[in-house]
Order: structure tokens, then sequence, then C-alpha cells
């Protein structure tokens, strides 16, 4: 997260010697735009809490280690759809289920739709691009997601 | 009407609010996680959405708005799609950060599919993610995952952006 922070300094000031009053500007307007979205995230983060707690990770390394792989497909892209996890944290939880035996497959399937289909970002996703675009993305990366899981699950011959 | 959504969402965000205090000073322990809950994704969101937001506001100014038209506007073509790919290679955080940066990028003049292929691409293939992932999964699995998600995106969102241009759907926010 370091070099984020670094970059964005570095920006700031050689954008600051070649032009104070257009980075002045370029503040102004960072500012404005993070205060007009904050209701947005502020939702978003009070449903992350709830959710969170609603399905904590012991729940979904139990469903997603599911005998039959269909069920394990399902139970996965749901979870991965409604819960929001930064990616230090399913990582290393997909790995543990990886090594408690659940398939690729499924693992593809709950990655790719934690990382594609947000829920819990819809209030800041419709803020932006309105609702019909929302549910449209929302509903192709489920789709996608699912096919990727399944190429998945064919190249590590699971299915 | 504008005004009573807004009371909806103060009064909602007051109980919340309340709900976690009482819980914090009753010891009610599904209270107490929700709050940690809260507050461990707030400080990983406030790690990244302020620098986040100073590049947006860098962008505004100095980029100017004929260049992302040549590069990601209607008349850039194939290469276009690879600029945001890799653009959203460095993205980080996830797609709550996405949403802002390809906000911008489309009041600049970048077309549909292109803001939609920066999206997804900001999904599935930030670079210090993918290194993480294979780590994890092994080298093999990131690699076939990229393989097909990256086409699947680039398809997915030529045709959405393609279909929305047709009708000339404008993006409205918040509508």
């Amino acid at each position: 997260m370091y070099y984020l922070c670094i970059a964005t300094g570095l920006s700031v000031l050689i954008s600051a010697i070649l032009d104070r009053k257009k980075t002045a500007t370029a503040l102004k307007i960072a500012w404005k735009k993070f205060i007009a979205i904050l209701p947005a995230f502020l939702t978003m983060l009070i449903l992350v809490s709830i959710i969170l707690f609603l399905i904590p990770d012991t729940m979904i390394s139990q469903y997603l280690g599911n005998e039959s792989r269909f069920i394990g497909i399902v139970f996965a892209s749901s979870f991965g759809s409604i819960t929001l996890m930064p990616g230090f944290v399913a990582y290393p939880l997909c790995g543990i289920l990886l090594k408690k035996g659940v398939s690729y497959m499924v693992l593809a399937a709950f990655t790719t739709t934690l990382m594609m289909v947000g829920i819990l970002t819809y209030p800041v996703e419709k803020e932006y691009f309105g609702v019909k675009v929302t549910i449209i993305r929302n509903l192709i990366s489920f789709c996608m997601a699912l096919l990727i899981a399944l190429v998945i699950g064919f190249f590590f011959g699971e299915l | 009407m504008k005004i009573q959504k807004k009371t909806i969402r103060f009064l909602a965000m007051s109980t919340y609010g309340a709900f976690l205090l009482a819980s914090f000073l009753l010891g009610f322990s599904p209270g107490k996680q929700i709050g940690y809950n809260f507050f461990s994704f707030s400080i990983e969101m406030l790690k990244i959405l302020p620098c986040a937001f100073i590049l947006i506001g860098l962008f505004e100014v100095w980029v100017k708005k004929e260049k992302v038209e040549k590069h990601l506007g209607p008349e850039s073509g194939f290469v276009g799609y690879v600029w945001v790919i890799l653009l959203a290679g460095t993205t980080v955080g996830g797609l709550y950060v996405a949403f802002p940066v390809a906000y911008s990028l489309y009041n600049k003049g970048a077309k549909l599919s292109v803001i939609f292929t920066y999206i997804g691409a900001a999904g599935i293939c930030r670079i210090p993610m993918t290194i993480f992932e294979a780590s994890f999964m092994g080298l093999r699995f990131s690699f076939i995952r990229l393989m097909v998600s990256i086409p699947l995106v680039l398809v997915s969102s030529i045709w959405l952006g393609n279909y929305l241009e047709k009708r000339n759907y404008k993006i409205m926010a918040g509508k």
C-alpha cells in the first residue's frame, strides 16, 4: 500500500512544482468528489459489516467444501457475490480450503465473483453509473465467473 | 422526495451508530463483532481512497479531454482496450476504487466499452492481487484464469458498450 502513497505524494509534488494553482484545484476536486460519494461508501461499509457478521469465514469454508461440486459452485458464487473481502483475506482462505480438498473450480467461482460481482458495492456503483448499467454489469459478471470456473474445472480435470 | 431520502438515510445511519455504541457499552457481542467489521473495513479503505481521489483530481486538471478522447474514445480502436487493461493492472483496492476512476475517464470522453473493460479488468487482473493469488493458488491457476477472463471481459464489455451506445444511452449518475 505504501507505493500508492509514495506515488500520490510524488505526483502532487511534481504537479505543485509545475503549477500551484492547478494543483490546488486538483485537491479541491478530489475533496469534493470524495465528500459527494461518502454517504454511498458509508452505506456500503454498514452493509459489509452486517453481512460479514452473518456470513463468517468459517461458514464459507463449510459450504464450499460440499461434496457435490455443483452445490459447491452454487454456494461459492453466491457467497462471492454477496460478500466483500480484500485479496489478502480471501486468498489465504482459499489456500487453506485448497489444502482441505476443495476443488479449484469451486474456488475459482468464489474468487471471481468476489472480484467482479458486487452486491455490497451496489450503493457506490449506482451512484456513478445508474441502476440499469449496474444491474446489467453485475449479471454479466456473474455469468462470466461461472464460465471461468467451468474452464478452470476443465483444465484441472475436475469436470 | 430528495430530502425524504436523505432523512431516511440519516435515520438509518444514526440507528446503526446507536446500536454499535449500545453494543459496546452493554457488551453485546454480535454488535461488537459488527462494529469491529465496520472499523477494520473503514481503515482498509481509508488507506486507499484519499490517494485514489487525489490522483483522480490531478487527472481531471492535467489530462486534456482531447487526449482521452483520442486514445480511449469512439475512434480509439483496439489499442484503447490495451491501455485501460494496463491501467487496471496497476489499480489498487477493488471495484470501489475502479468506479470513480472509470467515471472520470467517461467524463473525459472515453467510450462505454472502454470503461466497462477497465472496471472488469480492475476486478480480475490487478497485478499485486494476481501475484498474491498465484502464491496461494499456484501459477497455473492464475494463468488459466487470466487467459480466460481477459477475452471474456473484452467481449462482454464491447457488447454492452455497443448495445448501450446504439440506444444512445447516456450514463446518468444515481439514476
